[in-house]
């Protein structure tokens, strides 16, 4: 299970390129549930992979623009990881001084970071101000701007902080409604008044000062010189932009957002907001609820290892927690098989084991069909198909070009290569489901070793405490002394652990129903589950390279031209299809069909949408939900937090869904 | 009546029980003994009165022999050592029975098994003894083979980090209170011998590692150890710096600790370990570590977010780490509002704890003087140094209100806090003409002065002093309210800080003062008293007491009267102190005395007729030290001054000895002063 688990691990990114994104749930919950067996897989888990929790906080760069500069490329990675939340088509960042929305006495450079006046200066009617391009998002939770007094020109009036859009610019930050500003002359703080109130020090030549959005709970703050200055506004309306006023000649200021590091640490601030965020989750209060709340986290596991065919894996739950699987075990390890063939590239085998084992589900289900045959004709160029690959000179295993399981794929091997190597160097149990045959070596515990470990410290292991440790903290609440004995390790794990289990989708839809799925599905034939050999581009050719494959090929073109005409004929035309079927045929068109526009459909990663669908199907036929529980969840649950964002409420970007998924 | 009945049915119940339980350890079966004690392990757990009665039927002694029987079973001897650890968990009273029934070497020596389950019971029970206030620290390390004992079980198990850490860690609590709430206070006194012992036997290397254990409370507890290895003392801090914890700096690991994720008490502590260092010189005071990372963390600590007990601890740590530096304080000052932030820790108990939640009354009161005295300290740091920051505290919410009522509160820490506060005003010329006149601080000062321990008396003597600078308008109505023999019965005092303070306070107060003060001050510091004074050991009373007589000898009339009167006392002692071994300071004041002296009509008279000490202002003429050379050519130049009677035969007197020659050769002088000073006196021989 160990392993399992392991492998499930793969971390959600955004490829904007792609058509869908792909997520991986793991499991993991919150303190309350007292699920010991979930509880210890955690555990085990958080300590395994510290470091991909720091990749995953790292982010990525937005992808798809060669031309960004070291500055832009620079900004983009600090602000998606300060504002991971932030959905930039929707909200864009403030990244410069906007040159439209400014008083004509302020100049703009380098890059419109950089703000000096060009008026008179002769009294407060000769204010200038400029706001940034876009207001600050709801979603950015915390946002954080700073400003370098690059000179204080003659007088030094210098005004920085925030308005809403359509505020006179012709005024310093904090004179008007909806505006606010600190203001280096005075260190006064201005709240929509022409009158300051005592709030900071002055701040001239070389001073770096710092605003800083709480979006949470709607105040502002300053900072000098990397040093808070505490809160300055409360109650601020939304929509607010960046803006700074200078008011003398000479006076110059550089913004900052993002562009380079701050001076002070917002991270650290942000951090203290998301534990308090994390911390009001994990408290959030269920009353008496909590064993319905166990059951519920129980069910979600099963029905999740059900889902995906994990056989053994869901039997030895079932076991450690006493719950019953809604669904017969060989119904469980048929959609298994036929699960593995499609992943395999063996579609053509899985449309007979599918038609043999669920008789008339096809039939009924002829889009699916035919998103099967097209498959299989796309496996048949890739030359694995059966139907091809049994003309092969070589031997299936070598010829197997993938190996079984798609998770050491070039997406994710790249990314992530110690999971990687987990699923090559022990390939028997890479997925966590014992082939049966080893089953039977076991005795007693048949799957996997944190299952007995886990039964261990399930709830029996509560008691442990009262019986056997010496002095125990709930044994002496009365005692007057304030250094009480804590020594039960049980404990600390309750307080350590509040991670929860929910998966994730980082991506702005959820896919119901299309969940695709990356466990290395290991087989229990041994034909697919020692196919580890390495991909050999050099030597893929049509078909295997085989000329009798490639007739049949051909063949196989025309009955699913045939089979496409056939379905127009019956329900009418369906573009979905007939883009499909182009797609398909027109690999034959490139002599290295691999390297070509079209090439991507033979990545065996394609393979998994299909085999989620027909999974899928084959669920609904036998009145099972086609999609998880725990999947149906995750993606409520990521949806809440976008809708948070879209009602400004700045908390969402601290209760991210993948804060909990590690 | 029926209840009085029930209840004592009751205890004899339980008492008969307990009895039982007792017995069953005297049974000859060791198998029955053990399942005796696994029962009344099961029985006490939680249960206070249980614990008290088998202590009173006598189950310690029997338990502790079991426990030392080579004969017993590691099993039983263990169960033994858990009954004990749980005993412990009572009451104070319990824990001072088990101490008297030498359970602590007992136990100590259990620490010698290999068995280590029994070491981590004994080392439980341990800790619990230990960390109670009644226990005294000296039983730890009376026995010098101890401490390295407990240092190689740290690599036992986690269980012994967290209880060995937590000795260590408490067994300086005591320690470190005591120096931070003032040796006045100090309840177990002495050693920081401790630190060093801990130090020599490799501590710190020993629970270095400890900082990154699996188990946060190992963590916790290696860095309160480090709060109290670190806290003044050089040698450990600046071991400290060169620490590596996993190859990462020990400061970095601080660092991290200190990050706003992370448990409050963990930042406290880390941010306390940061700033002993700092104060121990191991970090400079403007390392990033201190200014952007411990200074920000500890103004976090007295936010009204914080418990109130955090509050006090951050306050007080951070006024021990700006103390030193006005940097600091400069920045500390506009940090999140600091000044406006302690204000608030007046406000307790607040108008919302009322009958209403008496908890939080209780509690509140608890805290209340802790408060205050940590906001007064606070203020008296942060305002030692600068005027703006002192101009911003006065201007605090009723902040002179505050200082005055908490000059005269109960608590001597809050009224040693006040008048550290307002002694730290009360360096700014600004506060002490306006808001110090305004709010009359010189009465409750006053008030103060009469009886108090030394540690306050210092504090409020020394603001005294600053009161009465002549340019206080406190000085006139602290002269009237009889404040000469006050600070004369300081002078008198062991302590040689409080004599400094008082002659002090003197030689102000006769800054330009009436004839009648002066010789009121006289009169009361008594002649012989005061030349002893010029004998004292401390340089610095010496020097203040110079002053006092150079001010009180001002103006003719004044030096000629007190001249008249004790003219031979005063040549007495200006022949010793120039011809002894003294600092410049100390000579220069004595020559000005000596000028002031040669100023007054008949006082002059004193100096020509005495030859040697005409041969002394020569020698310092041609001394090295330009500073001198100046002070006696001011003497010689107001003997030979013109307009006064008599000047002609001593300037001819003068001549003869030589002096024209020497004033000749100083008017080449380099120091435009001192050329300045021997032309004018030329001039007198021309006019």
């Amino acid at each position: 299970m160990r392993k399992l688990l392991s492998s499930e691990l793969q971390f959600p990114h955004i490829t904007a390129n792609r058509p869908y994104s792909r997520c991986c749930p793991r499991m993991s919950h919150y303190c309350w549930f007292f699920q010991s067996l979930t509880l210890s897989l955690c555990k085990k888990l958080n300590t395994q992979n510290p470091k991909n929790m720091a990749e995953l906080g790292a982010g990525s760069p937005l992808l798809g623009d060669p031309a960004l500069n070291y500055q832009e490329h620079e900004l983009n990675e600090r602000l998606k990881r300060l504002y991971p939340a932030v959905n930039e088509e929707e909200t864009p960042l403030p990244r410069s001084w906007s040159p439209k929305d400014k008083y004509s006495y302020i100049g703009l450079s380098q890059n419109n970071l950089r703000v000096h006046y060009k008026g008179h200066g002769k009294n407060h009617k000769d204010a200038a101000s400029v706001r940034a391009t876009h207001p600050i998002p709801a979603a950015c939770g915390i946002y954080y701007f700073e400003v370098k007094i690059v000179s204080k020109g003659r007088d030094g009036y210098m005004g920085i902080g925030l308005s809403a859009q359509g505020v006179n610019m012709n005024r310093l930050p904090g004179w008007d409604k909806h505006s606010y500003g600190y203001h280096g002359d005075d260190g006064h703080s201005f709240c929509s008044s022409g009158t300051g109130q005592p709030y900071g020090p002055t701040f001239t030549t070389g001073d770096v000062i710092g605003c800083c959005v709480n979006l949470i709970n709607n105040t502002c703050f300053y900072t000098k010189n990397g040093h808070s200055l505490g809160v300055a506004f409360t109650d601020l309306p939304p929509n607010l932009y960046p803006t700074v006023g200078l008011q003398t000649p000479g006076e110059i200021v550089d913004a900052n957002f993002g562009q380079q590091p701050f001076v002070f640490d917002i991270e650290d601030y942000m951090s203290e907001w998301r534990a308090k965020i994390h911390s009001m989750i994990a408290r959030f209060p269920i009353g008496e609820r909590l064993g319905e709340w166990q059951a519920v986290l129980q069910n979600m596991v099963s029905s999740y290892l059900v889902h995906h065919g994990y056989c053994a894996t869901a039997t030895a739950f079932a076991r450690a927690t006493e719950t019953i699987i809604q669904e017969d075990p060989n119904s469980i390890k048929n959609r298994q098989r036929i699960q593995k063939l499609v992943l395999a590239g063996r579609v053509g085998e899985a449309i007979d084991a599918t038609q043999q084992l669920y008789p008339g589900l096809l039939e009924h289900n002829p889009n699916l069909l035919f998103m099967l045959k097209c498959r299989q004709f796309v496996e048949m160029v890739n030359g694995t198909d059966s139907e091809v690959r049994c003309f092969s000179v070589r031997s299936p295993k070598s010829q197997d070009s993938y190996p079984g399981s798609p998770s050491p794929s070039p997406r994710h091997g790249a990314n992530n290569p110690h999971l990687h190597s987990t699923g090559a160097d022990s390939p028997t149990c890479s997925n966590g489901v014992t082939p049966p045959n080893k089953t039977k070596t076991h005795s007693k515990y048949p799957s996997i070793s944190s299952a007995s470990s886990s039964s261990s410290s399930s709830p029996s292991s509560v008691n442990y405490s009262e019986s056997n440790s010496t002095d125990s903290t709930k044994s002496q609440p009365h005692s007057g002394t304030s250094n009480q004995e804590t020594s039960d390790s049980e404990m600390e794990i309750e307080a350590e652990h509040y991670s929860n289990g929910v998966a994730e989708n980082s991506s702005s839809r959820i896919m119901n129903g299309t969940y695709k799925h990356q466990e290395i599905l290991q087989v229990d034939d041994n034909s697919l589950g020692n196919g580890v050999a390495v991909e050999s581009c050099a030597s893929k050719q049509f078909c295997g390279g085989n000329q009798a494959a490639t007739e049949r090929m051909i063949q196989f073109g025309r009955e699913l031209q045939a089979l496409n005409e056939q379905l127009c004929r019956q329900y009418g035309k369906n573009t979905m299809h007939k883009k499909m079927l182009q797609d398909a045929f027109s690999l034959l068109a490139y002599s290295d069909p691999w390297d070509c526009p079209m090439g991507q459909q033979l990545d065996p990663m394609q393979r998994e949408s299909i085999c989620s669908a027909l999974n899928s199907a084959i669920l609904e036929s036998q009145n099972l939900p086609k999609q998880p529980p725990l999947m149906l969840a995750l993606g409520q649950a990521t949806e809440c937090v976008q809708l948070m964002a879209r009602v400004r409420s700045g908390s969402c970007s601290f209760a991210r869904v993948d804060n909990f998924l590690h | 009546m029926h209840a009085v009945i029930l209840k004592t049915w009751f205890s004899g119940e339980v008492t008969a029980t307990s009895r039982h339980y007792v017995d069953r350890l005297f049974d000859p079966d060791p198998q029955k003994v053990l399942q005796g004690v696994i029962d009344m392990k099961n029985a006490v757990i939680g249960n206070n009165k249980q614990k008290a009665n088998l202590i009173v039927l006598g189950a310690v002694p029997r338990l502790l022999y079991l426990l030392q029987q080579s004969s017993s079973s590691d099993m039983l001897r263990t169960e033994c050592a858990v009954v004990l650890g749980s005993l412990a968990m009572g009451t104070e009273n319990n824990i001072k029975s088990l101490v008297d029934c030498h359970i602590i070497p007992a136990l100590l020596q259990g620490l010698l098994s290999p068995n280590v389950s029994f070491i981590e019971a004994c080392l439980r029970c341990l800790r619990t003894v230990f960390i109670s206030p009644v226990t005294p620290v000296q039983l730890l390390y009376s026995d010098l083979t101890v401490i390295p004992h407990f240092i190689c079980l740290l690599s036992q198990s986690l269980h012994t980090q967290e209880y060995i850490t937590q000795i260590f860690s408490h067994c300086y609590l005591c320690l470190y209170c005591s120096i931070t709430n003032s040796k006045a206070f100090c309840c177990c006194c002495n050693t920081p011998d401790h630190q060093t012992v801990l130090f020599n036997h490799g501590a710190i290397q020993n629970i270095a590692p400890l900082l990154n254990s699996s188990s946060p409370k190992v963590r916790m507890q290696a860095l309160k150890c480090f709060s109290v290895l670190a806290y003044e003392n050089t040698q450990v801090s600046m071991t400290l710096v060169n620490v590596l914890v996993d190859g990462e700096p020990l400061t970095q690991v601080f660092v991290r600790m200190m990050q706003r994720d992370k448990p409050i008490e963990m930042q406290l502590t880390a941010a306390k370990c940061l700033t002993y260092m700092c104060r121990a010189g191991a970090i400079r005071t403007d390392d990033s570590s201190i200014v952007l990372k411990t200074l920000p963390c500890l103004v976090r600590m007295c936010s009204k977010d914080r418990l109130l007990e955090e509050r006090v601890e951050g306050a007080e740590t951070l006024a021990f780490l700006v103390e030193p530096d006005v940097d600091l304080q400069r920045i500390a000052s506009v940090t999140d509002h600091l000044l406006a932030m302690l204000a608030d820790y007046f406000k307790y108990p607040s108008s919302v704890s009322t009958i209403a939640d008496i908890k939080r009354l209780d509690h509140d009161l608890k805290h209340a003087h802790e408060l205050r005295q940590a906001a007064f300290r606070l203020y008296a740091s942060l305002g030692s140094n600068d005027e703006d920051i002192r101009k911003k505290i006065t201007e605090t919410e009723n902040m002179m209100d505050r200082i005055v009522s908490g000059l005269s509160e109960s608590s001597i820490k809050v009224r040693l806090a006040a008048v550290r506060c307002l002694h730290s005003l009360s360096r700014s010329v600004q506060q002490l003409r306006t808001s110090f006149h305004d709010h009359a601080v010189w009465k409750p000062l006053m008030k103060l002065l009469q009886n108090a321990p030394d540690e306050v008396l210092i504090m409020a003597s020394s603001t005294l002093c600053n009161l009465l600078l002549e340019f206080s308008p406190s000085k006139e109505p602290i002269l009237e309210s009889g404040v000469i023999e006050l600070l004369c019965s300081l002078t008198q005092s062991d302590s040689p800080a409080l004599r400094v303070n008082g002659i002090w306070a003197l030689m102000n107060m006769a800054f330009q003062a009436d004839q009648k003060v002066k010789m009121e001050i006289v009169r009361s510091l008594g002649t012989d008293h005061l030349f002893r004074l010029l004998s004292d050991p401390d340089p610095n009373v010496l020097m203040k007491t110079l002053g006092l007589l150079r001010n009180l000898l001002s103006t003719r009339p004044h030096i000629d009267q007190l001249m008249g009167s004790h003219g031979k006392q005063i040549m007495q002692a200006v022949t010793l102190i120039l011809e002894g071994e003294h600092s410049i300071e100390v000579k220069d004041q004595t020559l000005c005395i000596l000028a002031n002296i040669a100023d007054g009509n008949t006082a002059k008279e004193l100096i020509m007729t005495n030859d040697d000490m005409l041969q002394k202002i020569k020698y310092y003429m041609g001394h090295s030290h330009v500073k001198l050379q100046l002070a006696a050519t001011f003497c010689i130049s107001n003997l030979i001054w013109n307009e006064e009677d008599g000047s002609q035969e001593r300037q001819d007197k003068l001549r003869e000895m030589g002096f024209v020659d020497i004033l000749h050769k100083l008017s080449q002088a380099t120091d435009p002063n001192l050329c300045d000073r021997a032309k004018t006196a030329m001039q007198q021989y021309l006019a």
